[in-house]
């Protein structure tokens, strides 16, 4: 049997999509209570927003975004090496487009260039592995970031690295796991969540047990939405139902791409290179086995074993309130800095730089306390 | 002016991106300096009279890579990029010059293809290149070549547009898709890989804009959005005014190819460049003429009412989405990179 | 956090293929997946396909819809 086009457009339906909002206002009428919703995944936050869904919730569903913005997580630490590690001569520093703009203590990847660095922006790990093959006479150094999306395409080019017998290519590694960062989060005293919308892609590769535990030991029910407008508006129905049913559950809204399973190729790949670690997520501080680590058996591809290069100092902003804003417990509207001294074109934290950032998405999608303009 | 905050602050390729750093430069250094009433209305030309005739006049450098994209190169744009400043302040072009700066090495016979492609489409516009200039720099102080054209056109009695002309209801047309100059060029660029049929909308748009300046004062305001894209051109026109814009998303004219190149990269077509495009500020009773005269034009056969003018809120863009929520829509706040998460 | 797209699979050659989306087409890795055919949709990610979409599993989240639509009209 056969997918197609037709088939996929479906979930862009803006007739069903009325109906849908027209739901969610009725249960949430019924359900009454304030109830806050969080959705993790920075691709998820852009979507809501695009999609203007949050200027049809009802008053009393709270949309908040959580740490899903591997941009916003990623420490100030890894930026300044990564930044220290393009001023090396012979060396090409590749990375993702989602991290030039992001501040370091003192300068960002887009300032180095402009500096005349050799910083080059790739669509995947495999286009940097090229320019290493294409450039034996430089080291190319590749920002491996991101979360169980990305984690394991890095896996794959850091083993064809190590089967090819590629000298000069090597990563510098700051993936991060989602499922501890949940865990962290509903740990967490202050943060009052009443479900959570899980991130679709990741979960292709984990599959949905890493997801039971929020259910089995904290009774907050989940759903792994897909990113189109039916998805996301399905995804706050199905919790919002659960909700009034009291029921914990679950919910795999993205099953056209989500196996339970997950992606088996993708996790051996991962095991293969990668050992977990516990990982230090920007504003928030360390999360117990939340990070990956190339395994000793890849260490020669190791940017941050095999390079040695002087790094500065590394400060965080003081005042800024991203660690907050990441775990939903402030708006982005509550920091002093937001909108004022802290914008997109001179950002202060993270959150501004990526655009899945909140308060990037804040300040672009009109959320602001001052009038635009200033 | 330079202010102990930016001295050794460098220009990076975010002030050139035709956002808000772009319009920052601009006004803090440019207009600061070079103050006079005529600058300061940072309109697509400069328009004055001499001899109580109306002139419009206009520069604009080209500095494109690749110089060979499909649907044009260098040269058109560098033609027809200033033809259109000229047509959008209602002038008719008609003189041109072209300087160009080219870097050592480059082929003669890249130099000939981009002037032959230069004369073609001057002598389809009915402009002349009248006057010119020539250098050549050392390898590596240009990238390949680049092109500075400046224009002078003439303004007919009774076409005067500006904003102060806009009023609340006022109607907002587009002659066709947008973002199709930049999914051409950015697919042709080296490290994307990405291969699409689309061709930039590159083109000279004085005879389809000509065709409708008959409607004179009812005519409000005209811009081509081009770099920084449709977003940025509405935002420029509602900054510090007493309006703002409401745009219907599903009137907005975008190609499923461009659609599909923003998806797959994370850019948003709003902010795409455009060389083949211009946004109409109309009154409401004329807009459907004006549409169906548009669309008699192959330039404008995807025109659509894409928005209006609105007092709800002043000084911002509005989008209503097709699923029935409402967002702003923000200035371009710097170049625009791929992203994959 | 992560920019995925439903392509479909046109052409293939070992673990290699060329997708193709509303137009556009590139050169993809299929290294993290299994029996993929032509003709299959797949969700890609930074140059990779990351998992195949199911047609059964997207009717029936359409079809979950159309009952909802049935629930509340009634």
């Amino acid at each position: 049997m056969e997918m197609s086009k037709d088939l996929l457009d479906g979930f862009s339906d803006s007739k069903k999509t009325r109906i849908l909002t027209e739901k969610i206002k009725n249960i949430a009428q019924e359900i009454e209570e304030e109830i806050t919703l969080m959705e993790v995944c920075g691709t998820h936050t852009v979507a809501i927003f695009k999609s203007g869904i949050k200027s049809i919730l009802p008053e009393n569903v709270k949309l908040i975004s959580g740490p899903g913005c591997p941009v916003c997580v990623t420490p100030n630490t890894y930026l300044d090496r990564a930044i220290s590690l393009s001023r090396l001569d012979d060396l090409i520093l590749t990375t993702f487009g989602d991290m030039m703009k992001v501040p370091g203590s003192s300068s960002s990847l887009e300032k180095e260039k402009t500096r005349g660095r050799d910083i080059r922006m790739v669509y995947s790990t495999l286009d940097a592995f090229k320019i290493a093959k294409e450039n034996p006479n430089k080291k190319v150094v590749f920002l491996g970031v991101g979360f169980e999306t990305t984690a394991p395409t890095v896996a794959f080019a850091l083993k064809e690295t190590k089967t090819k017998s590629i000298k000069n290519f090597c990563v510098l590694t700051a993936h991060k796991l989602i499922p501890p960062a949940l865990r962290f989060l509903a740990q967490s005293n202050d943060l009052k969540v009443n479900g959570f919308i899980c991130p679709g892609h990741v979960s292709t590769i984990i599959g949905t047990k890493p997801y039971e535990f929020l259910v089995d030991e904290f009774k907050i029910s989940c759903v792994i939405s897909g990113f189109e407008p039916l998805d996301l508006f399905q995804s706050i129905y199905i919790l919002l139902d659960r909700l009034k049913n009291k029921k914990a559950r679950i919910d795999n809204q993205y099953s056209r791409a989500v196996k339970k399973e997950g992606n088996p190729v993708a996790l051996n790949l991962m095991e293969e290179v990668f050992e977990q670690e516990d990982s230090v997520w920007r504003g928030i501080g360390v999360i117990p086995n939340s990070g990956l680590k190339i395994k000793n058996v890849y260490r020669e591809f190791d940017a941050q074993e095999e390079i040695e290069v002087q790094v500065e100092k590394s400060q965080e902003p003081k005042g800024c309130l991203c660690g907050l804003v990441i775990q939903g417990k402030s708006s982005p509207l509550d920091c002093p800095f937001f909108a004022k001294e802290c914008t997109p074109q001179s950002p202060i934290g993270p959150c501004m730089v990526s655009s899945e950032g909140s308060c990037q998405a804040y300040f672009k999608y009109g959320q602001k306390k001052s009038s635009k303009g200033k | 002016m330079i202010t102990k905050s930016n001295s050794g602050e460098k220009i990076s390729l975010s002030h050139g991106a035709g956002g808000k750093l772009s319009l920052e430069l601009i006004s803090h250094l440019f207009k600061e300096n070079f103050k006079n009433k005529i600058l300061n209305r940072l309109e697509d030309s400069a328009v004055f009279s001499l001899n109580e005739q109306r002139i419009a006049f206009t520069a604009d450098s080209y500095v494109i890579q690749p110089i060979f994209f499909p649907g044009g190169d260098i040269g058109k744009l560098a033609v027809c990029g200033t033809i259109n400043d000229l047509s959008v302040m209602g002038a008719k072009p008609l003189f041109l010059s072209c300087s160009l700066i080219i870097e050592e090495g480059l082929d003669k016979s890249i130099l000939q293809k981009i002037v032959l492609s230069m004369k073609k489409t001057a002598q389809k516009a009915r402009v002349q290149i009248v006057t010119g200039d020539t250098k050549v720099v050392e390898k590596g102080s240009a990238d390949k070549i680049f092109i500075n054209t400046s224009g002078i056109g003439i303004i007919s009695k009774g076409i005067d547009l500006g904003k102060e002309k806009i009023k609340i209801g006022d109607k907002i047309i587009i002659n066709g898709t947008i973002g199709d100059h930049a999914t051409a060029v950015l697919s042709s660029r080296a490290g994307l890989e990405f291969q699409t049929k689309v061709k930039s909308d590159c083109a000279f748009l004085s005879d389809l804009i000509s065709s409708i300046l008959k409607f004179k004062d009812k005519i409000k305001f005209m811009r081509d959005p081009t770099r920084g894209g449709l977003a940025t051109v509405l935002n420029e026109m509602v900054s510090g005014g007493n309006f703002g814009v409401l745009l219907s998303e599903e009137k907005i004219p975008v190609r499923e190819e461009v659609k599909g190149f923003c998806e797959l990269l994370g850019y948003d077509p709003l902010y795409l460049a455009n060389e083949g495009k211009v946004i109409m500020v109309v009154a409401p009773q004329i807009a459907e003429k004006i549409l169906n005269i548009l669309r008699k034009n192959p330039l404008g056969k995807k025109a659509e009412i894409i928005g209006e003018i609105t007092d709800k809120f002043k000084g911002m863009v509005g989008l209503n989405t097709r699923y029935g929520g409402t967002r702003v829509v923000d200035m371009l706040l710097g170049e625009q990179f791929p992203r994959i998460c | 956090m992560c920019l995925g797209v439903p392509v479909k699979i046109i052409q293939k050659n070992k673990k290699e293929g060329i997708a193709e989306f509303k137009g556009i087409k590139r050169k993809i890795s299929l290294e993290l997946l299994d029996k993929v055919k032509v003709g299959d949709y797949v969700v890609l990610h930074a140059g990779f396909a990351i998992q195949k979409l199911d047609r059964k599993e997207a009717l029936k989240t359409l079809k979950l819809f159309d009952e909802l639509e049935a629930i509340g009209n009634e």
